[in-house]
């Protein structure tokens, strides 16, 4: 046998399964937080953890219902702020634009992306808290919304792209004009792809912590409207991680469980969403 | 009628200036009749990102004027953070900042990459696609929850059994002396490490797909092995967008807040050893934010989320110009 | 193809190298459509030069030539399709019924010009709404329900028989050949005075090829059609008038059995033999 080639073939072997060990490793992480997350958390939640609202200092007991609430007030604010935004932008970068300045839109909105969340933060600080003089979940919202933009614009961007410029010939030879067509053929058409890069951003920025620690800040008391400081179930996971109370840490490993459920959720079901339409056309 | 030759120019979106009254009239009624209004409207929401961009960098920095005209450049070469004599000096973060940050990549960038080659290169496809599936997931997961993990499992493991091991092991290097206390720079690099591998994966796995065919068949038709194909072929061609994706991840590393805060001690000090507290440019805006007194407080912090979102739109841009210039080598010999 | 006899009588088709000779304009019996030095541009690039050519009413005329000759960018200034890319430019009189097209509103013109595919491109949503949406879009006569313009035109184009059943079923769920009748009734459901068809069958199978054909012949009764074909057996099957295209250039345009029993160029005689293309 040639030696050199066995060693080749060796090496080749060896490296095969050290690059395995590294993927795996990665994945095994995945179950690893997964596992302990449930472990921990799971004996925690219950009726009472997600209909109350948090007991006093030292009391154990009380729930995170206005956490719950609170994260949904946020993503609100935020959808209205960023998805009409990113939406529409990306139907002008895919639809109307020249060359020029959508390659401005484009580069400003990947340095958007590129923002550190708790920059984002300071933003929506000086822009809204400051003026109003207390924190609020408008200002919480802001800057999750100002997160959503750059996702929102490429998803909606690449998926009108995808679209075969044959079905907008079909509707322009029909005498559809522009706008009727991108309305009634194009965007319908990649709609199913838009949706899920929606779904998919809220999922992202309804985790985040750092932006509303000094914009919606926390409450642990029902906020009232939008103008309050608002709880939200990520500030509260970390308030109490941080906490010195036993019974504090417990509830922040159940709070972490139900998080990391919202988000896989949503995040498995985009993307068995989006498999599923890649089902060829017959005929 | 018209008898003589009509000149007419083809056009997108945009329309000429109308030289005849007829054709005037036809532009207005091509304005009312919605293609103009809507491209102007969808124009308009584009340029709000442009705009909103702008603002934000405008009010970083105006509001972080008070600091700028105090201490100049010396902000950041100080090594003081004294709010009480409101002597602020950026120098800890940033070097807390710059050490977690590199202790992630040491670690992210082997595993990362390492399993990128498995994923676009050796792996059956249908073990990939699933493995796939699974790391970006990973990269869904909220940071306070990878910060949670840290604060109650790594940091006890490292209290416990990491850093002694390391201590004794190679405790002559001034990185592993000085007080166990579990956080410190070891512990946030390393919670930052996994936080960044999936980036550096499922991008690098990417770029290592976008390298056409015909240069893998060119090397395996040769009688290379999978292996030599991929590091002395594949790799190598791949090299740029596998930096992008390093420097990526590194801008991200830098901005990671939370996990960071939770595990890394926040000690404004600069020290030699891994082992002990330290703080990062994120984490002391998170912490200290809502608690800052006075107006040069908040707008030292204030700066120091200038000086971040500087680096990390540095960092952000080489890495696109780097991984464009993979793919579009790619496609310039598909 | 029909006999002599049924020879429309109509002012001399001009011919590309007698050039000035004017076609009378709205005069009864005149041309459906008049193209007269039609010169095409992609930017610096010419592609059509001075294209003079007139298209008979209620009648088939087939544009043939090798690949890349023009033919297809002929057929789309003629619904002025063009237009969606930046730098095209048409230079010269286009006229329907006398009136200019490029001075008309788009949309107007698409209504009265329809085009049909070469691959046929159905929108992803059911039959029935492929076939109305040229209707929803331009507004139909307020007397009629949309479901019967609907079914009128897919009888028209000889596909009602097999989805009468299935109307709201996916689109996509035909076979292609289906696809293409959907899309010619689709492009009928506006009731449009021309035709145009861009190699309609070269994706199908010859039975659905027939198929196309045979409607073609129903067709022209009612409306006029111009078809860019680059199989001849199909020009000469199909068509009255022949137009043959050879580097942007109208090397001769006549009646189809003149064309290729009789041609009078040597570069059409060249083509039709085989000797090239």
């Amino acid at each position: 046998m040639n030696y050199r080639l066995l060693w080749r073939k060796t090496v080749n072997n060896i490296m095969l399964a050290l690059t395995g060990v590294c993927a795996l490793v990665t994945v095994a992480i995945l179950f690893f937080i997964l596992g302990y997350l449930v472990w921990n958390g799971g004996r925690d939640i219950n009726w009472a953890f997600l209909t109350q609202l948090p007991k006093p200092v030292g009391e154990t007991g009380g729930g995170m219902a206005n956490a719950i609430v609170g994260s949904a007030k946020l993503l609100l604010v935020a959808a209205l702020v960023g998805i009409p935004v990113g939406f529409i932008g990306g139907v002008y970068l895919s639809e109307f634009g020249g060359s020029a300045f959508p390659a401005v839109v484009r580069y400003t909105a990947d340095l958007l992306n590129g923002v550190p969340s708790i920059v984002m933060g300071i933003f929506a600080y000086t822009v809204v808290v400051l003026p109003m003089h207390h924190f609020s979940a408008l200002a919480g919202g802001l800057a999750l919304g100002v997160m959503l933009i750059p996702i929102v614009l490429r998803t909606t961007e690449e998926f009108l792209r995808a679209v075969p410029q044959s079905l907008r010939e079909g509707a322009l030879a029909l005498g559809a004009n522009k706008w009727r067509a991108i309305s009634s053929v194009v965007i319908p058409a990649a709609f199913r792809g838009i949706a899920t890069g929606m779904l998919l951003s809220l999922a992202r920025v309804a985790g985040e912590t750092a932006p509303l620690l000094f914009t919606s800040f926390g409450n642990r008391f029902w906020s009232h409207g939008f103008n309050e400081a608002t709880s939200s179930l990520p500030v509260m996971i970390y308030t109490y991680a941080i906490s010195a109370y036993e019974d504090w840490h417990r509830q922040a490993w159940a709070a972490g469980l139900v998080l990391l459920a919202l988000v896989l959720v949503a995040n498995i079901g985009a993307r068995v969403i989006l498999a599923r339409r890649q089902s060829p056309a017959r005929g | 009628m018209s008898g003589s030759t009509v000149l007419v120019h083809g056009s997108l979106g945009g329309s000429g200036i109308p030289s005849t009254p007829g054709r005037a009239r036809r532009w207005v009624r091509r304005l009312t009749s919605g293609d103009e209004i809507a491209h102007l409207i969808t124009l308009i929401f584009a340029a709000s990102i442009f705009l909103v961009t702008v603002l934000l960098v405008f009010e970083l920095y105006r509001n972080s004027a008070l600091p700028r005209h105090k201490f100049g450049w010396n902000f950041f070469v100080t090594s003081t953070w004294d709010p009480v004599a409101e002597n602020f000096g950026a120098l800890p973060f940033i070097y807390g900042t710059v050490v977690t940050s590199i202790l992630a990549l040491l670690i992210a960038v082997p595993l990362g990459v390492g399993g990128a080659i498995f994923l676009s290169e050796l792996a059956p496809p249908r073990i990939s696609d699933a493995l796939t599936f699974v790391i970006e997931l990973l990269a869904a997961v909220p940071s306070v929850i990878y910060g949670v993990l840290g604060v109650f499992v790594l940091v006890p493991l490292l209290r416990n059994y990491g850093e002694p091991v390391l201590k004794s092991t190679l405790g002559f290097l001034p990185l592993f002396q000085g007080p166990m206390y579990g956080v410190g720079f070891l512990a946030a690099g390393l919670v930052l490490a996994i936080m960044v591998v999936p980036f550096i994966l499922s991008v690098s796995r990417e770029v290592l797909l976008a390298v056409p065919l015909d240069q893998r068949e060119a090397a395996l038709a040769l009688g290379a092995t999978r292996w030599e194909t991929t590091w002395k072929v594949v790799v190598p061609y791949a090299r740029s967008g596998i930096f992008g994706s390093v420097f990526l991840a590194l801008a991200r590393a830098l901005g990671e807040t939370m996990a960071v805060t939770m595990v890394i001690g926040n000690d404004p000090k600069v020290a030699a050893s891994l082992f002990a507290p330290g703080y990062s440019i994120a984490a002391v805006i998170a912490n200290e934010f809502t608690e800052a007194t006075g107006d040069l407080y908040t707008q030292a912090l204030i700066e120091l989320g200038l000086v971040l979102f500087i680096l990390t739109f540095i960092l952000n841009g080489l890495a696109r110009l780097l991984i464009l210039a993979t793919t579009a080598r790619g496609s310039e010999h598909a | 193809m029909g006999g002599s006899a049924t020879r429309t009588v109509m002012a001399p088709v001009p011919q590309p190298d007698k050039a000035g000779e004017a076609v009378p304009a709205t005069k009864p019996g005149g041309p459906k459509i008049a193209v007269r030095s039609l010169n095409f541009y992609y930017g610096p690039r010419q592609i059509l030069f001075d294209i003079n050519l007139s298209v008979a009413e209620k009648k088939i005329t087939a544009l043939i030539g090798p690949s890349g000759c023009g033919k297809s960018t002929f057929l789309r200034t003629l619904n002025r399709m063009y237009e969606t890319v930046p730098r095209a430019r048409a230079e010269g009189e286009l006229l329907l019924d006398g009136e200019e097209m490029l001075g008309m509103d788009v949309a107007a013109l698409r209504r009265r010009v329809g085009m049909v595919f070469q691959k046929s491109n159905p929108f992803p949503k059911s039959i029935f709404e492929n076939v109305a949406y040229g209707l929803r879009v331009n507004g139909h006569e307020p007397g009629k329900r949309l479901a019967d313009l609907v079914e009128h035109s897919l009888r028209r184009a000889a596909l009602w028989d097999e989805v009468k059943d299935h109307l709201h079923k996916s689109a996509h769920a035909l076979s292609g050949g289906q696809q293409q009748r959907l899309c010619i009734a689709r492009g009928l459901a506006v009731d449009p005075e021309v035709l145009l068809l861009d190699e309609p069958c070269s994706a199908l199978d010859p039975i659905a090829t027939a198929k196309i054909e045979e409607l073609l012949f129903t067709l022209k009764d009612s409306c006029t059609i111009v078809i860019v074909t680059h199989n001849m057996q199909q020009a000469a099957r199909v068509a009255e008038f022949t137009g043959f295209f050879l580097l942007g250039k109208l090397i001769e345009f006549n009646e189809s059995r003149v064309i290729f029993k009789n041609p009078s160029r040597k570069e059409t005689e060249d083509y039709i033999t085989g000797r090239f293309g």
